[in-house]
């Protein structure tokens, strides 16, 4: 098999679905969900806390 | 909990006003050029009011100062809240708006003078974009500097947004820009032929990429949860659209080339890049819309959320939109029509617009420790108002468009063209017209904005500190 640029253009492209695909595991994985709970209350965690307890009725 | 620390919002309000101004300004010079196009003399013979000079200084005005303005704004309040720290470098951030509001004013200047480099949504010549350029690396360390002193753990996600944003814009800007001067106020680009035009389109489509759509979703990821009151829908989709978001836009460039000296294959791959798209920015708006569930009873009380919602639909329907236009045989009936200028304004006016509205209306009032904007109601008749506005503006585009391209590629049996050009400008007239009314119903809506906002900074009431019921209302 000749190697040139074609032959890594297809790795860098199985590469990048890889990485891709490993990244979506990575994200859905059980192991990040408390991560992400915590990350995502952040904007709602901002204000003042008496504010916020006025908010929340 | 925790006391939160005092954050540093003056540059905040100072961009936020400006955001309202500019945005007026913008509108107003949009309105103008589309009165032209129904009443040519308008332009009054004189080189400076011609709809070629204008049209640039109001792309550049809505695209950089009113949008600009609103994401500097909001990245400052949302980086400070969400990393519960103050700026960093707070002279450098003052430096960022006054240095902003200069290239601002230059480019309003050297516009009309017919100072340009020619290039869609680059015009401003070489020692503007300099200056720029500066304005944008002291921007940067700010945004960083601040996200790296974060006193949480995690970086949120409208900062991860807001990020790409910042550095695209800075790439994007400075490849495109590069160019060789001739004199103080005519440089010539560093690209030739084909090599020029997809330099220009690999930036003008991520403009569109990183400025109108990464910046905006970052703007979307903090105001949406905060107005609904309840985290983001699904974290993890975030995470994954945004790392196919950044990673795709960068190849679709070449779909504002199709069937030109490009080469072949650069148009398909553009093309097939513009399809792809159509997932992670799907990805975006179902991730905010979904954020309502279970409080949808929310939007029928809220005119924000009315906002910032509607802005998320827009924002679905041109980034379906989109893709499909970039489909080369679509693309051969619609480009060069009015069509585009539809799909841009669906975008533009309807997404960009109005999330940033949402977003002004929804700290404004905080920026100045007070409850409330000052008129509930004269939020909702924005909203509906823009609403209509908007919706007549696209609507008469795609009919224009449409029409237009079919006009242009009929022929008759021997093979010349059955209608002149002329003769589909004639066709077009009408659209114009309601165009203009869709375009001065916007402005009228954001005018309406300029008072209330005046109003409520203006007003003598505080906040009281423990209770936020009319927050609600």
């Amino acid at each position: 098999m000749e190697f040139d640029i074609n032959t890594l253009r297809g790795l860098l492209t199985a590469v990048l679905m890889f990485a891709f695909i490993g990244m979506v595991f990575w994200a859905y994985s059980g192991k990040r969900k408390q991560d992400f709970e915590e990350a995502a209350a952040l904007p709602l965690s901002d204000e003042h806390p008496a504010e916020r307890a006025g908010k929340r009725s | 909990m925790e006391l939160t620390p005092v954050y540093n919002d003056k540059v905040v309000r100072q961009f936020a006003i400006m955001t309202v101004v500019w945005g007026v300004v913008g509108m107003a010079v949009g309105v103008y050029i589309a009165a032209q196009l129904y009443w040519p003399a308008l332009n009054f013979d004189l080189p400076w009011l011609t709809f070629s000079r204008l049209r640039p200084l109001h792309t550049n005005a809505v695209i950089f100062a009113f949008g600009g303005c609103g994401l500097l704004a909001t990245s400052y309040y949302v980086v400070q809240r969400t990393s519960k720290t103050t700026l960093f470098a707070p002279r450098l951030a003052s430096f960022t708006f006054w240095g902003y509001q200069a290239v601002i004013v230059l480019a309003a200047i050297t516009l009309p003078l017919g100072i340009t480099q020619g290039k869609e949504y680059a015009e401003l010549e070489w020692p503007i974009d300099i200056l720029l350029a500066v304005v944008w690396v002291a921007y940067a360390i700010v945004f960083f500097g601040t996200v790296a002193k974060r006193t949480v753990k995690h970086i949120y996600v409208a900062n991860w947004f807001y990020g790409a944003f910042i550095i695209a814009v800075a790439l994007l800007h400075i490849v495109n820009s590069m160019a060789i001067p001739v004199s103080l106020t005519k440089s010539y680009s560093m690209y030739a032929g084909a090599i020029d035009a997809m330099a220009q389109w690999w930036y003008g489509h991520n403009a569109v990429g990183f400025f109108l759509t990464a910046g905006f979703l970052g703007m979307m990821y903090y105001f949406v949860p905060k107005q609904a009151g309840r985290p983001v829908y699904s974290y993890r989709l975030s995470i994954v659209h945004f790392w196919a978001l950044i990673s795709v836009y960068m190849w679709a460039g070449p779909h504002h080339l199709h069937y030109t000296a490009l080469p072949e294959w650069t148009q398909s791959l553009g093309m097939v890049f513009s399809l792809i798209l159509l997932a992670p920015s799907w990805g975006g708006m179902i991730n905010g819309i979904m954020t309502l569930s279970g409080a949808w009873h929310k939007l029928r009380t809220d005119p924000i959320l009315k906002f910032l919602i509607v802005s998320l639909s827009f924002y679905g329907m041109s980034t379906f939109e989109g893709p499909m236009m970039s489909i080369k045989t679509v693309n051969a009936l619609s480009h060069y029509t009015d069509w585009t200028i539809g799909h841009v304004h669906a975008g533009a006016l309807g997404w960009v617009g109005f999330i940033t509205i949402g977003a002004m209306y929804a700290f404004i009032p905080r920026l100045w420790g007070k409850q409330a904007m000052y008129s509930i109601k004269a939020i909702e008749v924005h909203f509906w108002i823009a609403t209509i506005g908007v919706v007549l503006y696209i609507a008469s585009m795609w009919i224009a468009g449409v029409m237009q391209g079919l006009m242009w590629r009929a022929v008759n049996e021997d093979g010349t063209l059955t209608y002149t050009f002329v003769e589909a400008l004639k066709a077009t007239y009408p659209y114009y017209a309601v165009r203009l009314l869709g375009g001065a119903m916007y402005l009228t809506g954001m005018l309406i904005m300029a008072w209330n906002v005046w109003k409520t900074i203006t007003s003598d009431e505080k906040a009281p500190a423990t209770s936020t019921a009319a927050q609600a209302a």
